[in-house]
């Protein structure tokens, strides 16, 4: 096994895999993402993007390998990778029958924060996710794009340095979706590393560098720029469609 | 731990169909169970065939028919008369008084009576056996002091704690366990696993939150809600069956909260355990309701029972409670502590086992 990363890389996997029954979800990642990073990880459906991440998160057991987190062996770190962590999951895990501003004092809540710093937060994250109208509205009641929106306050609640975002604007019309990316422009800005997956190549465009996964395996890896440039492929779409359909 | 008991509260309060489901049905069972084997046992019909026909056997007869739970409705003249009354469903049991009782007793000798009972039917047949035998035992005490009928049937221990011989006094009391720890169990069986069927449970694992933090959070607010109901079981008793309180209520208290909360571990572990809610809520079921019902002394004792089923009843916590509840309120006794013992062992064992055997993981 390696050491422990050196500084400077906020996710490193190692030969990181993952098996159900005699099924390999996720074969052998290797994989360094630098801290600041927007890095896009791509992959057409049932490739392994929300088996790998669930390992980096600590909510599967790594089949074989080994994954640092800000520098943090997961196998051995769990616990303290998940105060460095936020992270929203592909299907929307807020409770639905409680209000927006309960679910971020629960999380407040199991975060550790006391009442003073919950309110506080709470007030400054609705604010800057345009959500505090909706404060004492049903969570289940919300549009899918104010939902995410607040999947990503709460996984910003503790301020983590690096974010797990997956598929966070699966299902939303363009203008909630460009609206999203600002976020998490602006969440970058501030020096968290944001580690992203989604189907829409328009999105893969804002990354600083993206991988693609097929079947377990990343293809292909580098800036949008410099993958499209390696494989002659005209945009994104073109570059997905090459590196997949190989 | 406070964030998720305030969490589960508000969950609690936000599904008011559940919550009624959790008051109401409780009390539902308990009227419906406690009028149906009220009415069942109340004025068993029997028939009497009194071959003697002396003062001794007037008194006898006079005695068991002021029991109050037991009714004379036919007098025979013949054993051939017996069997066509059981055909035909006049009565439950025959008292026979042979002839040359009065004169036994005289020279102070056993004076047995016979009682025959229609076996086709075999729980009421024992239930109208022991009240008979309960009833002759009486009398014995009354009016002979110092000689006996030999009983005919051995005397059930439990009905020397219920002197008004009212059957709901002393199904209600028994009834409070079975429900509560059926209800009990149900709330929390669905707790954990709905989380992982919804996918709530995969947003909360990627925080640093303590399995302790949130089993033991989760198990705060059912906590209050048991013991709402508890209380709605207690009134109920008191007031529509008249069940009698004979000891201290806050002792009972006490003792209810320890059982609460051994059904609800007993619900979080299944939780735990499981990986859909039906099946969570299937063996809830399965393994309180039905145990609770049969092998805690509640309907059947365990005097009565195979070894083996005796084991397993005294493996259940509604066995202890039951001894208790009833022992607080018809006896009079307060002091059940190694009953609380075994309680409080259940409840640590059973909430150490879910603690241990829930997955801070999504699958393994
Ligand atoms: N718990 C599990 N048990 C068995 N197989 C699983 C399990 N979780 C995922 N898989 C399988 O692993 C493969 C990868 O799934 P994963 O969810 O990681 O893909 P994905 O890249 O996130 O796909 P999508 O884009 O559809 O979200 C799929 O074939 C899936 O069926
Ligand atoms: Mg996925």
């Amino acid at each position: 096994m390696r050491p422990t990363t050196e500084s400077g890389l906020a996710v490193r996997a190692h030969h990181l895999s993952r098996r159900f029954g005699d099924f390999t979800a996720v074969d052998s990642l290797d994989l360094d993402v630098e801290a600041g990073e927007i890095f896009g990880f791509l992959g057409a459906n049932g490739a392994g993007k929300t088996t790998a991440i669930r390992m980096l998160c600590g909510l599967l057991a790594p089949s074989a390998g080994e994954a640092w987190v800000d520098g943090l062996p997961i196998s051995t770190h769990g616990e303290a990778v998940k105060r460095r962590i936020g992270y929203m999951s592909q299907r929307f895990g807020l409770y639905d029958d409680l209000r927006v501003g309960e679910n971020l004092e629960f999380y407040g809540g199991i975060y550790g924060l006391d009442s003073a710093a919950i309110k506080a937060r709470r007030g400054e994250l609705l604010e800057r996710l345009d959500l505090s109208q909706a404060l004492d509205r049903p969570t289940g009641s919300l549009p899918l794009g104010y939902k995410q929106r607040l999947a990503l306050g709460v996984a910003l609640l503790h301020r983590p340095p690096i974010l797990f975002l997956d598929e966070p604007t699966g299902g939303v019309d363009p203008v909630a979706r460009r609206a999203f990316w600002d976020l998490i422009y602006e969440v970058a800005a501030e020096g968290t590393t944001v580690f992203v997956t989604t189907h829409y190549m328009d999105e893969a465009e804002y990354c600083g560098r993206v991988s693609i996964m097929v079947a377990g395996r990343i293809q292909a890896l580098g800036t949008p720029a410099s993958l499209k440039a390696e494989h002659g492929a005209r945009d994104m779409q073109d570059l997905f469609l090459k590196v997949v359909g190989t | 731990m406070l964030a998720v008991a305030a969490k589960e509260f508000l969950h609690i309060l936000r599904d008011p169909r559940t919550l009624a489901v959790a008051l109401v049905m409780p009390l539902a069972m308990v009227l419906l169970y406690g009028y149906a084997i009220d009415m069942e046992l109340r004025a068993l019909p029997i028939a009497v065939l009194d071959e003697e026909g002396g003062v001794r056997s007037r008194q006898l007869v006079e005695d068991v028919q002021s029991s109050g739970f037991i009714q004379v409705v036919e007098r025979l003249s013949s054993r051939e008369q017996i069997e066509p009354g059981f055909r035909h469903n006049r009565f439950l049991a025959a008292l026979v008084i042979p002839a040359g009782h009065a004169r036994r007793l005289g020279q102070g000798r056993e004076a047995p009576v016979q009682v025959v009972v229609d076996g086709a039917d075999g729980s009421t047949a024992a239930t109208v056996g022991a009240y008979l035998e309960q009833a002759i035992a009486l009398h014995n005490g009354r009016r002979l002091p110092g000689a006996g009928l030999k009983p005919p049937l051995r005397v059930e221990p439990r009905t020397w704690f219920n002197p008004q011989r009212v059957s709901a006094h002393f199904i209600v009391p028994g009834l409070t366990a079975v429900v509560m720890i059926m209800v009990c169990a149900l709330l929390t069986s669905i707790s954990i696993v709905r989380e992982r069927e919804t996918g709530t449970l995969e947003q909360v694992l990627t925080a640093p939150v303590q399995a302790r933090e949130l089993i033991l959070g989760k198990l705060q607010p059912y906590l209050l809600i048991g013991a709402l109901d508890t209380a709605v079981i207690f009134f109920v008793g008191r007031v529509v069956f008249q069940v009698p309180m004979n000891g201290s209520w806050l002792a009972l208290a006490g003792y209810s909260l320890l059982y609460i909360w051994v059904a609800l571990a007993m619900g979080l572990l299944i939780s735990a355990l499981v990986r859909t809610q039906q099946v969570a809520m299937m063996i809830a079921l399965v393994v309180t309701l039905l145990p609770a019902l049969l092998l805690s002394g509640f309907i059947f004792s365990h005097a009565s029972m195979p070894l083996p089923l005796q084991v397993v009843g005294h493996l259940i916590p509604a066995t202890w409670y039951l001894r208790i509840v009833r022992g607080v309120m018809l006896a009079g006794v307060n002091a059940w502590p190694r009953e609380a013992l075994v309680l409080a062992g259940m409840g640590v064992a059973i909430t150490g086992l879910a603690l241990k055997r829930f997955q801070k993981r999504l699958d393994d």
